[in-house]
């Protein structure tokens, strides 16, 4: 049967690192210095979270540490600083630089934690109602807006509030962290159900799906192998901006009460210790930490907002 | 899996050609899509009454269709007659709205995923853009794995390989082909590789829905070329879908034309052309740009196709059709059977008055 | 003089590997009342083509070079203001989406009226009187009513024939027609080509025709161009060029067509494809999928692969091709040089 024209033939086969080095999310990235000093700032920032038990000059969460003399000291280029202390201490008598280092730390764990649940969420319901449609589509979707109209707040409270009904506060101080990961991410998945679906619905009428289902591939492996890869650009751009607002979200939740304890204080639960001494000249312990929080969210956003330029199909051909 | 592949196996096939079944036959096949939304979109107010109220495009109308073995049936038509309907309804991505679809006998669209397995191997299915019909995040060799690892559990790993490399050489694609993607190939070369995907698992009845109309003309041809030899070596069936009448008249052995969502002619392919019966069908014929002729005489048809969602009375094609009398307007026509083979679905070729 | 004077048309693409060549070395000339066909696969070049006579290429597209005189003037680098004078009024184009003309939200007449309006001084009632001779003039029903509707409640067929009534709001000269009867069914096809060529004709417009299908080319236009990589390679009267194709790309094409092989038997088909035009083969572009780069004898012509071919005559036709070149000096030198 081999009647046919010879083999056509084709360009060489590109090397992994060429693909790289020729691909346009490479090449963009060179072009825009906002999205590299973004990178390199945020990069810092995991860096620094990641290894703040070394950088720390002291552990805040050790009591043994804490000098409560030392309480409200400025940061160094104020009179009046302790050279033992950079940035100040706060009203415990911890050290600003130490707390915010482990601070941050705990935000970007609640933050990437939180998105992690909610794209698991979302991504499956999203999938699954824009595949199957029909009842099961309505069914998530209803659900999906009625998750919507509670805030994060609502949903914080009542599960911090069942829990420490039920468990004391004790047990939520202790699980602390994975509670705002759950709440925050029960309260957000349908942003991401939403996005995956309307991807999933544009996937779905392509001849590739159809090619999938007259071949009889069963729907579950239709919808992981072949629509979900397909939509992962949105997925990532989205994540990006959802890590900010889940960020802000607990740090909202902190400043509030409704968060992290101040013995394991978060960037939220710092600004907030810090709040009721602005008065007092102690502006420190409040207006540094909510920068660097600004800074962060600032970051990621700016990242994604990059990321979302250059996977836009639209204007991918450059 | 080469010697069973390569080589057609002619006692199998003329032994269920010769009890004359056709492979694949159409009865009375309809399709509806609803365009009023869901339940709560459907309900109106009337009259001071809340009413359910439905409207639907009728795609397909009663279409009757037989595929014989080693036929290649060409189904014609303008857009919206349907065609392509007919052709994802046969596949199963379609449920019929009524009508039944049988396969070599057995009816197919009623059953059940699991039961139609056997049936998803022997028929295969090419589409019309090969942009589109590629997974983007599939290697070509993934792409051509996955239908004979699904449809051949039991392959060894050598085994399958083996297969894809023999399906590949096939359509004329190198075999360093396979670690590439989609997008790296031009237009033509992904519809050799979206045959490849077909022929992978060595069907026999292949449903093609456009298969080159996004392509250039040379490309065409190549193409074109690519499914006539696979359909010697391999002694396939195909239902082939176009509106090009050129490929039509090279390609197939049979023609049906279609006018909303009716067949109104089926033909040989040589009748057909050689003398077209029914007045749509000349009319479709007169209209191919050929290039003999410098100053075409075309037949102008009144006014234009009407939307399927309020179908016309009688005869879909009357309003435009020059010969149409009061029979035409009432009557629905049905086809057919003349002497010479074709089938006509017109009250004017039955009683003589069109010759 | 002719009409419209296109020289030595060089259109490139800044992209960011660097330049690529999208048109080199076009030429051609359309007198008033001339219909000139464009003919190429997809990337060939004869969109980009119609797209420059009007300087309407997007970036990163810009002209590199050529000159493009129309009734005597230069419209390369003429002022924008001074070329959408020319541009819809003198020169109007008709796209393959009739959606790309359209505006979803106004209705056919107030897009009509908004175009009369700006080119001319008139009044509304004159312009809309104007915009309904215009609909009968393209055999529109009941024009009166189509004057109030929005381009949704249209056919595609109707759509395509409002984007004709459009171009000839302004009594062009020329009409640039890109691919306009693709997206359509082949009746309305016929009806819309038939349309044009009556136009044309009744009112001595020039036709610019950009399509890939060799039949439309055959029926409606005088002459043509093929074009193949971004350059013309063949040109000349449309009926000599189909009758008697001479660059073997011409032939392939002509030939891959399924009406010029015997039903059911293999078509003869062009091996390849188009080349990408940022990798493009040396000398004549089109050699790696020629059959004629060896000569009868078997030796092989190496001009095709080093050097581009120029135009050479064949009766009123030109082709640009090497073997095409061979043949007619071989025709001119005396017999015994060639039995040498």
């Amino acid at each position: 049967m081999t009647t046919q024209t010879s083999p056509q033939q084709a360009p060489p086969l590109p090397s992994r690192w060429e693909r790289l080095r020729d691909s346009y999310l490479l090449y963009s990235f060179k072009r825009d210095p906002i999205a590299q000093l973004s990178l390199l700032v945020f990069v810092v920032f995991v860096a620094c979270a990641v290894l703040a038990p070394w950088l720390a000059p002291m552990n805040p969460y050790d009591l043994a540490q804490i000098d409560i003399l030392a309480s409200e000291l400025p940061p160094f280029w104020i009179d009046g600083s302790d050279p033992a202390y950079v940035m100040g201490t706060d009203a415990q008598g911890r050290d600003l630089l130490s707390t915010i280092l482990y601070g941050a730390r705990v935000s970007l764990i609640i933050g990437f934690g939180a998105v992690a649940l909610q794209a698991l969420l979302g991504v499956v319901f999203g999938l699954l109602a824009g595949y199957l449609g029909g009842r099961i589509d309505a069914f998530l979707m209803r659900l999906a807006d009625i998750q919507l109209s509670f805030s994060t707040l609502m949903v914080a409270i009542v599960v911090g509030a069942l829990v420490k009904a039920i468990f004391g506060s004790a047990t939520f101080s202790t699980y602390a962290v994975p509670l705002l990961v759950l709440i925050i991410g029960l309260a957000e998945w349908p942003q991401y159900a939403r996005t995956v679906r309307a991807s999933v619905l544009a996937e779905k009428g392509k001849e590739y799906v159809d090619a999938a289902r007259t071949m009889g591939l069963p729907s579950r492996r239709i919808m992981f192998r072949h629509i979900l890869p397909n939509t992962l650009s949105p997925i990532f751009v989205i994540s990006t901006v959802q890590v900010a607002n889940a960020i802000i979200s607990e740090a909202a939740l902190s400043f509030l009460g409704l968060g992290m304890p101040e013995t394991h204080p978060s960037l939220g639960s710092l600004i907030k210790s810090g709040f009721d001494y602005i008065q007092s000249g102690s502006w420190w312990i409040t207006l540094i930490p909510g920068a660097v929080l600004v800074v962060l969210v600032l970051v990621i956003n700016l990242l994604g907002d990059w990321l979302r330029d250059v996977l836009n199909p639209r204007l991918y051909k450059g | 899996m080469t010697d069973t592949l390569s080589s057609p196996r002619p006692e199998a096939s003329h032994s269920r050609a010769d009890n004359g079944q056709p492979l694949l036959e159409i009865r009375g096949l309809e399709k509806r899509f609803s365009l009023s939304g869901d339940f709560l979109e459907q309900l109106k107010f009337k009259g001071g009454r809340l009413v359910r109220e439905q409207e639907h495009v009728h795609a397909i109308n009663g279409v009757d269709l037989e595929i014989q073995r080693g036929e290649a049936l060409c189904v014609v038509g303008e857009s919206g007659c349907g065609k392509s309907t007919v052709a994802r309804t046969v596949m199963g991505l379609l449920h019929p709205s009524a009508g039944e679809i049988r396969y070599a006998g057995e009816r197919i669209d009623d059953l059940s995923t699991q039961a139609l397995m056997p049936y998803r191997r022997r028929m295969q299915m090419i589409f019309q853009n090969p942009y589109a019909s590629l997974n983007p995040r599939m290697t070509i060799q993934q792409t051509l794995e996955e239908p004979i690892r699904l449809h051949h559990p039991d392959w060894s790993r050598q085994r399958v390989r083996d297969q894809v490399d023999e399906v590949m050489a096939s359509v004329g694609i190198a075999a360093d082909w396979g670690k590439r993607y989609g997008h790296e190939f031009s237009g033509g070369q992904r519809q050799r590789i979206a045959i490849a995907r077909a022929l992978a698992v060595d069907p026999e009845f292949i449903v093609a829905d456009e298969p080159i109309s996004a392509l250039d003309v040379s490309i065409q041809a190549q193409v074109l070329n690519l499914l006539m030899d696979a359909r010697r070596d391999r002694n396939l069936t195909y239902l082939f879908i176009t509106h090009d009448l050129a490929v039509v008249e090279h390609f197939g052995t049979r023609v049906a034309v279609m006018y909303l969502g009716r067949v109104c002619e089926v033909a040989p392919t040589a009748t057909l052309f050689a003398t077209p019966r029914h007045p749509y069908t000349q009319a479709l014929m007169s209209a191919i740009p050929r290039l003999e002729d410098e100053r075409p005489q075309h037949i102008r048809l009144e006014g234009e196709v009407p939307t399927p969602v309020h179908l016309p009375s009688g005869c879909v094609f009357h309003a435009r059709c020059p010969h149409a009398n009061a029979r035409c307007r009432e009557e629905i026509p049905r086809l057919i059977a003349r002497d010479d083979g074709s089938q006509v679905a017109c009250h004017g070729v039955e009683e003589g008055r069109i010759d | 003089m002719s009409l419209l004077e296109v020289n030595q048309l060089d259109v490139r693409f800044a992209l960011r590997r660097g330049d690529v060549k999208a048109l080199r070395d076009v030429s051609f000339t359309l007198d008033r009342g001339e219909r000139l066909g464009i003919v190429g696969e997809s990337g060939a070049g004869k969109s980009v083509a119609a797209f420059s006579l009007l300087n309407l290429i997007a970036k990163p597209g810009y002209i590199a070079g050529g000159s493009i005189r129309f009734d005597g003037q230069e419209l390369i680098g003429m002022r924008d203001r001074h070329l959408r004078q020319i541009r819809g009024n003198r020169i109007s184009m008709i796209f393959q989406d009739p959606m790309m003309t359209l505006n979803p939200v106004l209705s056919i007449g107030e897009q009509m009226v908004e175009c009369l309006k700006a080119h001319r001084r008139i009044g509304r009632r004159e312009a809309r009187a104007i915009a309904l001779r215009k609909l009968e003039q393209v055999h529109i029903p009941s024009p009166e009513a189509r004057l109030d509707q929005y381009p949704h409640e249209l056919s595609g067929g109707m759509r395509q024939r409002v984007i004709i009534a459009i171009a000839l709001l302004l009594d062009p000269d020329i009409i640039i027609a890109d691919e306009p009867t693709t997206a359509l069914d082949v009746t309305i096809q016929a009806e819309i080509m038939d349309l044009l060529l009556e136009l044309c004709e009744k009112h001595n417009v020039g036709l610019i025709l950009i399509t890939h299908d060799l039949g439309v080319v055959s029926q409606v236009t005088q002459r043509m161009l093929v074009m193949y990589a971004g350059r013309v390679i063949e040109q000349g009267p449309t009926r000599e060029i189909i009758n008697d194709p001479q660059h073997p790309y011409t032939q392939g094409l002509m030939n891959a067509l399924p009406q010029m092989a015997t039903p059911g038997s293999r078509l003869n088909q062009i091996p390849g494809s188009m080349p990408s035009l940022d990798n493009l083969p040396s000398g004549c572009a089109f050699h790696p999928r020629c059959g004629f780069t060896q000569r009868p004898d078997g030796s092989e012509r190496t001009a095709c692969r080093s050097e581009v071919p120029g135009f050479v005559a064949s009766g009123n036709c030109q082709a640009a091709c090497h073997m095409v070149a061979e043949m007619q000096d071989q025709e001119r030198i005396p017999a015994q040089e060639t039995s040498r």
